[in-house]
């Protein structure tokens, strides 16, 4: 419960234990590869646009508890991987099994329930709610939520009344309290950010997936985001996040997952990622390559990544 | 010259028709678009086609099927709930502009076919359907005394207007509650968080098709009971009194009230239809001045096109009011200007 412990957690913000240290100690650094206790696996998940294989997954598991950085490329197909994995998009073909059952077709609303929770990339305040509306809204069993229980303030106050409790303890941990009663459309960028996942906890999730949350946030920001990311998992959750900073993958990811042109070009701990030359050619461009070309093509890309990711 | 107009008339128009019937219905009907356009920013372009399967429920009951008035107001509503179906399931998965493209046609589809002289059995073709709403009438508490109307200071109504007046306004004031209650609820929240963003909705497990639908449908019913005092008011339905101009009407009433506000769509549609009416009794009083005779030469000014150059004048009005009060009257400028960060 993160009702339990929001001082707890709120005062540790730079180091924050990690519940899971050592984990992945015996899993090898290849593509595919199983993990202790996975919470979600995606089998054989393909999306094409037109010609374009936007995303093309044979083998995915993500390891509960821990965080896991997904990173690649503009274009590598990270968020397009996000909208399948939460409803967002309709897969062509492929499974995905979330704490071992399968949400194959399952409807994004009906995920939250599930215990999966996303944020955007293009924060989603909701402008002419209140912060603490916004907070609200995220919570689970408000039967007040039905239409004809909405009618009877009696069958959802004393409800009301414990969500509100929640949503104030959260903006507490994330330092938006004196804002509670503003409308959210009057926020920062950077606070935004907060609310974002701030209000994404209001379900108590087991999985949540951060897209870019770091994204457009200045420095001394950044590294508060990063405090809370750390506490999701000294919380017991799992998180999922795409990113763009190096530095920030780094810092706060047990497990990186890189995708290119659609594939998942390596998986690995932090340190063993950065030494892999397929994802170096991925990120930065083969040296010989002329400037504007793609950073790789569909003829030494995928190919390549098959051929060497096993080594 | 001004001694001469007589104020009383203009001040009687406007209090009376500012209170009337008509201010009533389009009160209903804007409340039911608040709900749509408002609270849960569907684009409804076809309000008047609400109105009048509403209306139509009620005639095509007594005329056709013969079931009587009472039971007529039932398969009103039935009928609106079945529109908002044939609507939304279809569209409300899609962009918002398709619920705007469809309910605009759906709106003349049905006036043209209740129109259609092959219906003529049914709906009564382009005659319509009258004198169908006398079991309403038979229950009013107001004595008609003779054929003269009630007066008090400016209002000035028939007894038969009085009686729509008091279940109208009644209707309107439960409909006024029930907006107030949903939308301070758990239920309003959500269906307010789609209006701001669907996918944000959705990602927190809020099924924004299913609210979307059950927005349609409330105010969309709504929208049919107005149809139905419209109706009622008037002992008849006629195909072209449902034309898309209503709709637009309906639209400017919530607009000068301001969007999401729960007394907007009453104090704009007391407001459009008191103007409206005060604004075409100066102008014929104008006419009847010295000054008439060159308000035709120089503007062209006449008797036989007062009622439009009122919709002219209003127009303009509207116009003002968007650029020093784009919120409406209930509004607040401030989240407005939200919509631009």
């Amino acid at each position: 419960m993160i009702d339990d412990q929001p001082e707890a957690a709120g005062a540790a913000v730079a180091e924050t234990e990690n519940p899971i240290e050592g984990v992945f100690d015996g899993v090898e650094h290849v593509r595919g590869v199983a993990k202790p206790d996975s919470i979600l696996i995606v089998d054989g998940m393909r999306r094409r646009f037109g010609g374009l294989v936007a995303v093309d997954v044979d083998h995915l598991e993500i390891q509960r508890g821990a965080i896991t950085g997904l990173i690649g490329p503009n274009g590598a197909g990270k968020t397009t991987f996000f909208n399948l994995l939460t409803g967002f998009d309709t897969p062509d073909g492929g499974h995905v099994e979330l704490n071992g059952a399968s949400i194959d077709g399952v409807a994004s609303h009906r995920l939250a329930a599930r215990g999966m929770v996303r944020t955007f990339q293009l924060t989603k305040a909701l402008s002419k709610l209140t912060v603490l509306e916004n907070m609200m809204l995220g919570a689970k069993n408000q039967g007040g939520e039905s239409f004809l229980r909405a009618l009877f303030s009696p069958m959802w106050r004393a409800r009301e009344a414990e969500v509100e409790v929640q949503a104030r303890a959260l903006l507490e941990r994330f330092k938006l309290s004196h804002m509670a009663d503003e409308y959210a459309g009057t926020l920062s960028g950077g606070q935004r950010k907060l609310i974002e996942m701030a209000r994404a906890l209001m379900s108590e999730p087991d999985l949540v997936m951060l897209d870019e949350p770091m994204a457009g946030v200045n420095p001394a920001l950044t590294q508060s985001l990063l405090g809370h990311v750390k506490e999701l998992r000294a919380e017991g959750r799992t998180v999922i996040f795409i990113e763009h900073d190096m530095d920030v993958v780094q810092d706060i990811s047990d497990w990186v997952v890189v995708m290119a042109e659609g594939s998942i070009i390596a998986e690995g701990p932090p340190g063993s990622i950065a030494e892999h030359q397929q994802v170096v050619d991925a990120y930065l461009g083969t040296p010989d390559a002329p400037p504007g070309e793609p950073l790789s093509s569909e003829t030494d890309g995928v190919p390549a990544a098959e051929m060497e990711s096993d080594s | 010259m001004l001694l001469a107009i007589n104020w009383d008339i203009i001040f009687t128009q406007t209090f009376s028709q500012g209170f009337g019937t008509q201010a009533l219905v389009f009160a209903l009907a804007a409340i039911g678009l608040n709900i749509h356009y408002g609270y849960t920013g569907l684009l409804n372009f076809g309000q008047v086609g609400f109105m009048a399967v509403g209306a139509y429920g009620v005639g095509m009951a007594v005329f056709w099927l013969d079931i009587g008035f009472w039971p007529g107001l039932v398969l009103g509503v039935v009928y609106c709930l079945i529109l908002a179906l044939i609507l939304g399931i279809p569209t409300l998965r899609l962009r918002a502009d398709y619920l705007a493209i469809t309910t605009i046609a759906a709106s003349e589809t049905i006036r043209l076919s209740v129109r259609w002289r092959g219906n003529r059995e049914r709906t009564g073709a382009a005659e319509g359907i009258n004198d169908f709403a006398d079991p309403f009438y038979d229950l009013n508490v107001f004595d008609r005394i003779g054929s003269r109307p009630y007066r008090f200071l400016f209002f000035e109504y028939r007894a038969d207007d009085l009686w729509v007046m008091l279940i109208g306004w009644s209707v309107v004031g439960l409909a006024l509650l029930f907006t107030w209650q949903i939308m301070r609820s758990p239920w309003g929240r959500v269906v307010k968080a789609i209006r701001e963003d669907e996918d944000a909705a959705r990602a927190l497990g809020k099924n924004a098709y299913s609210y979307k639908l059950q927005s349609l449908i409330i105010g969309g019913v709504i929208g049919g009971i107005a149809g139905m005092l419209q109706a009622i008011d008037k002992q008849s339905v006629q195909p072209d009194t449902f034309n898309p101009v209503i709709t637009f009407m309906i639209w400017t009433v919530l607009i000068i009230g301001g969007a999401a506000r729960v007394w907007s769509p009453v104090v704009g549609a007391m407001l459009f239809w008191g103007l409206i009416s005060g604004l075409e009794a100066f102008m014929r009083e104008l006419l009847d001045t010295g000054l008439g005779d060159s308000l035709e030469r120089y503007l062209n000014l006449n008797i036989q096109n007062v009622s439009q150059v009122r919709f002219m004048l209003f127009g303009l009005a509207l116009m003002i009011v968007m650029r020093y009060r784009p919120q409406g009257i209930f509004g607040s400028r401030e989240e407005m200007a939200l919509d631009d960060r």
